[in-house]
């Protein structure tokens, strides 16, 4: 459903990526996987068009979407997660779940607070809190929920496990399968191997702004030579 | 005590219509992001609109109640269209811009809005009808009181519900809070900002347009409105916080009870009162009352290329250059010996300016202050103390220095729009006193008499003095760049936590280039001030300050020279705009407006583009 062809992005003068080619297919979990600075996010930000993508392609049922605003790719049914996840903090959780919300594709089940309540029962507990006063996990569930209330089809979740306790980790490996259980579309970034490999299917391991390696993550975790060589630190 | 009462009453509804218009302005500016000096223009355009519609054409038939409250309100909303024209004709295709290209465009808005408003309701005051309903007075307290202004003490707290309730309970208003605090994520969900910019400026601009309308019974509508309402509503959205309606509305009750109190214990100094507020309020909390830290992304800081040295044609250019206007003049009449001694200033002036928002970093947008300041140095020692002009032009630089060093010392503290707006308000403020301090300075009669000393009389030795004097400053300027002073001004600008990281205390550093560039501007005042023959008021005005930073802009700010380039093509065609047409600054406004949609990155920027693409 989504193909990213040669896609380029520049921050300033400083080349990021050079030429990302990958994609993900209905209802399939694909994990970007390298280090720190490899162009992960960066990845995310230019199939979204926060970061303008300089080339390349960025088709969505065949659709191509590179050099359009960000606002359009979401509404073509593109959800953003950011890794820094940006909740907006004098919104209360209720607030903020109202600003990603859009009507659902007639047909469709669509997303509202309550539906994002049962996905995540935490922040049923605190609607009228603002964002600034919750927890990093609360946020990100909150992030993940508001983005969601958009009804996308492929959601791009950057880093989701970064920086949480064990414990939320796992509710939000529950949430993503949960999601993909729905037929849910997901291209997600992550560092954290354990956690990529109980959500995705596939892998794709990016190194220098370029992809180097696609395989299904029973065959990357099989494979110590790759996993070293793009992974290890 | 009857009359401290009446007083109060007074400052509250003052306070309401203040509180619309930085309502308006703050809203605008939490969202867009655009410090929006048209503001006080479209409460003009509102009072005026009001105006006519309720005194002409089928509403004003119409009469009563529905003729004026409809008229009011269709004024409003039509100042609300207005707004939105303005955002998207012009704003929109400028959001990529630099923050002072935007700021420039608002300002040319200002200028074309004079000129329109005079050619259309000419230049005489003209008085509004009475509001139906609330003639007469109510007692209270055994007083007599206006009825309209119990009805405006309402109308504020009524507006700052009527937003909250917007706010909170609308998906708009919570589309609008969550784009103040981060503009990208919103687009990232699927929202349309321009849709929502268009419409923020709307909303903000019909508040502006109600309190202009609802001024009609308290006041006749003029061609000073916007200026005057433009400064106040700057101090209270920086005394209540950028982008806090509550805040807005604190300080709106503070200034107008100030206001209200000051004409009577100090009828001379209302608007200095509001200043030491603003003064104190920032010093104690520096985002304002009800204001937070920016939070989300911080604009990125553009690091400027290193200055290079002039290039060896450069240097030959400017010898030759310097060599013809020192053999040239006596062969020049009187007439363009002056016009050639004011481009000197010019040059001066607009250099000082480049040295704070070039190298410096800041933006300046009242340094008609210190050029005022150089100039009412001079006058007033030769007024009062019958001091030659040798004297005036020592004492110049050091007098505008130390108003330099005063109003510095908080510019250089906050930063970005805190500090432009600021800037302005200190200029506004030194205006006020020029105006309204009639014993000593005059007044709106200035200072005659402020001439030259016997020898430098003639037009040819007055213009080599003035070649000297500035030449020699834009020199010394020049010469600041590229000492350790310089480098280390320019390190703060590019790297703020770096600079210090290397020991440079860099709000020192801005503070003594503030004042280095105070006092250049007010040498540059005091030979105007000389050329003249007296001062005035309009040389500390905000017309002024527009000139030294279309001055800048238009040569580059990140380039020596372009200042330089800049002040002689600007002094040039305006002094050939005020000779050819009345309407000077329509003009001039539509010529910076070309100036920022075609080159949105300057001259200067323009320039460098082109020799990118080559390189």
């Amino acid at each position: 459903m989504l193909r990213v062809d040669g896609l380029h992005a520049h921050y300033g003068r400083a080349h990021i990526l050079h030429g990302v080619s990958l994609d993900v297919a209905q209802g399939e979990v694909v994990c970007l996987l390298g280090r720190n600075g490899a162009g992960k996010s960066t990845t995310m930000k230019a199939i979204m068009g926060v970061v303008p993508p300089s080339a390349g392609q960025v088709l969505l049922d065949g659709k191509d979407l590179a050099g359009r605003a960000s606002f359009e790719i979401a509404r073509a049914g593109i959800g953003y997660v950011p890794e820094d996840r940006r909740i907006f903090a004098e919104l209360t959780v209720e607030e903020n779940l109202e600003v990603g919300r859009r009507a659902a594709p007639a047909g469709s089940q669509g997303w509202n607070p309550e539906r994002a309540y049962t996905l995540f029962p935490v922040l049923a507990e605190m609607r009228r809190r603002p964002g600034g006063r919750m927890s990093g996990g609360e946020q990100q569930m909150l992030t993940i929920a508001r983005t969601l209330m958009g009804n996308p089809r492929l959601l791009l979740l950057d880093e989701p496990s970064e920086g949480l306790a064990p414990v939320v980790v796992e509710r939000m490996a529950e949430a993503i399968l949960a999601l993909k259980r729905e037929g849910l579309s997901i291209l997600l970034s992550e560092q954290n191997l354990a956690f990529a490999n109980a959500v995705a299917d596939r892998a794709c391991l990016i190194e220098t702004g370029q992809l180097r390696h696609t395989a299904s993550m029973a065959a990357l975790m099989a494979d110590d030579e790759v996993r070293a060589r793009y992974l290890s630190v | 005590m009857d009359s401290l009462i009446v007083q109060a009453l007074n400052g509250l509804a003052s306070a309401s219509s203040l509180f619309l218009v930085a309502a308006g302005l703050t809203v605008i500016f939490g969202v867009s992001r655009i410090v929006n000096f048209a503001h006080g223009s479209l409460y003009m355009l509102g009072a005026y609109l009001g105006w006519t519609l309720t005194s002409h054409g089928p509403l004003a038939e119409l009469g009563g109640f529905f003729g004026f409250w409809g008229g009011v309100l269709l004024a409003a909303l039509a100042t609300g269209l207005i707004g939105a024209a303005i955002e998207f004709l012009l704003l929109r295709r400028i959001y990529r811009a630099p923050e002072l290209f935007q700021l420039l465009a608002t300002f040319a808005v200002v200028l074309v809005v004079q000129d329109i408003a005079l050619l259309i309701w000419g230049p005489q005051d003209l008085l509004g009808p009475r509001a139906p309903l609330l003639r007469g007075a109510t007692e209270i307290l055994g007083l007599r009181f206006p009825r309209y202004e119990l009805f405006l003490i309402c109308v504020g707290p009524v507006m700052l519900g009527l937003l909250w309730l917007l706010f909170h309970r609308t998906r708009f208003g919570i589309l609008l809070r969550a784009a103040t605090q981060d503009r990208e994520m919103v687009a990232a969900l699927g929202v349309d900002q321009r849709r929502l910019f268009t419409s923020v400026f709307a909303l903000g601009s019909a508040l502006a347009g109600l309190a202009g309308a609802l001024q009609l019974p308290r006041e006749a509508v003029n061609l000073h409105m916007d200026m005057a309402v433009i400064v106040e509503a700057f101090v209270i959205v920086v005394i209540g916080g950028l982008g806090s309606l509550g805040g807005a509305f604190l300080a709106a009750l503070l200034i107008g009870e100030l206001h209200a109190f000051g004409i009577l214990v100090f009828p001379r100094i209302t608007l200095v009162l509001a200043f030491l507020v603003m003064a104190a309020v920032l010093v104690l909390r520096p985002h304002g009352l009800l204001g937070r830290k920016p939070s989300g992304l911080l604009p990125a800081a553009v690091p400027s290329p290193p200055l290079p040295r002039a290039p060896r044609w450069l240097v030959q250019a400017g010898a030759v250059a310097l060599v013809l206007l020192v053999v040239l003049p006596p062969f020049l009449g009187d007439y363009a010996l002056s016009v050639m001694a004011d481009m000197a200033m010019m040059v001066l002036f607009a250099a000082s300016l480049h040295l704070i928002m070039g190298p410096g970093g800041m933006a300046s947008f009242g340094h008609a202050a210190y050029f005022g300041a150089g100039a009412y140095g001079a006058a007033l020692l030769a007024k009062h103390f019958a001091a030659p002009m040798e004297v005036g032009l020592v004492f110049a630089p050091f007098a505008a220095g130390i108003v330099g060093l005063v109003f510095g010392w908080f510019c250089v503290r906050l930063s970005g729009v805190y500090s432009a707006m600021l800037t302005l308000a200190f200029a506004q403020i030194a205006w006020s006193t020029a105006f309204q301090w009639v014993e000593v300075t005059g007044g709106d009669n200035g200072i005659l008499g402020v001439w030259p000393s016997e020898w430098a009389r003639g037009k040819l030795v007055f213009w080599y003095l003035a070649l000297a004097l500035c030449g020699l400053g834009v020199v010394l300027l020049r010469r600041l760049l590229y000492a350790p002073f310089g480098m280390a001004l320019r390190a703060q600008r590019d790297s703020p936590l770096r600079a210090e990281a290397i020991g440079i205390d860099t709000l020192r550093v801005r503070w003594v280039g503030f004042a280095i560039a105070a006092a250049a501007a007010g040498m540059a005042g005091a030979l105007f001030a000389y050329g003249k023959g007296s001062v005035f008021p309009s040389f500390l005005g905000i017309p002024r300050s527009v000139d030294a930073l279309v001055m800048v802009l238009l040569g580059g700010v990140q380039t020596v020279l372009g200042p330089l380039l800049g002040a002689v093509a600007y002094s040039g065609l305006q002094e050939q705009l005020v000779r050819i047409s009345d309407l000077w600054r329509l003009v001039l406004g539509v010529a910076i407006l070309a100036l920022v949609l075609f080159f949105p990155g300057g001259l200067a920027g323009a320039l460098r583009r082109r020799e990118d693409d080559r390189a």
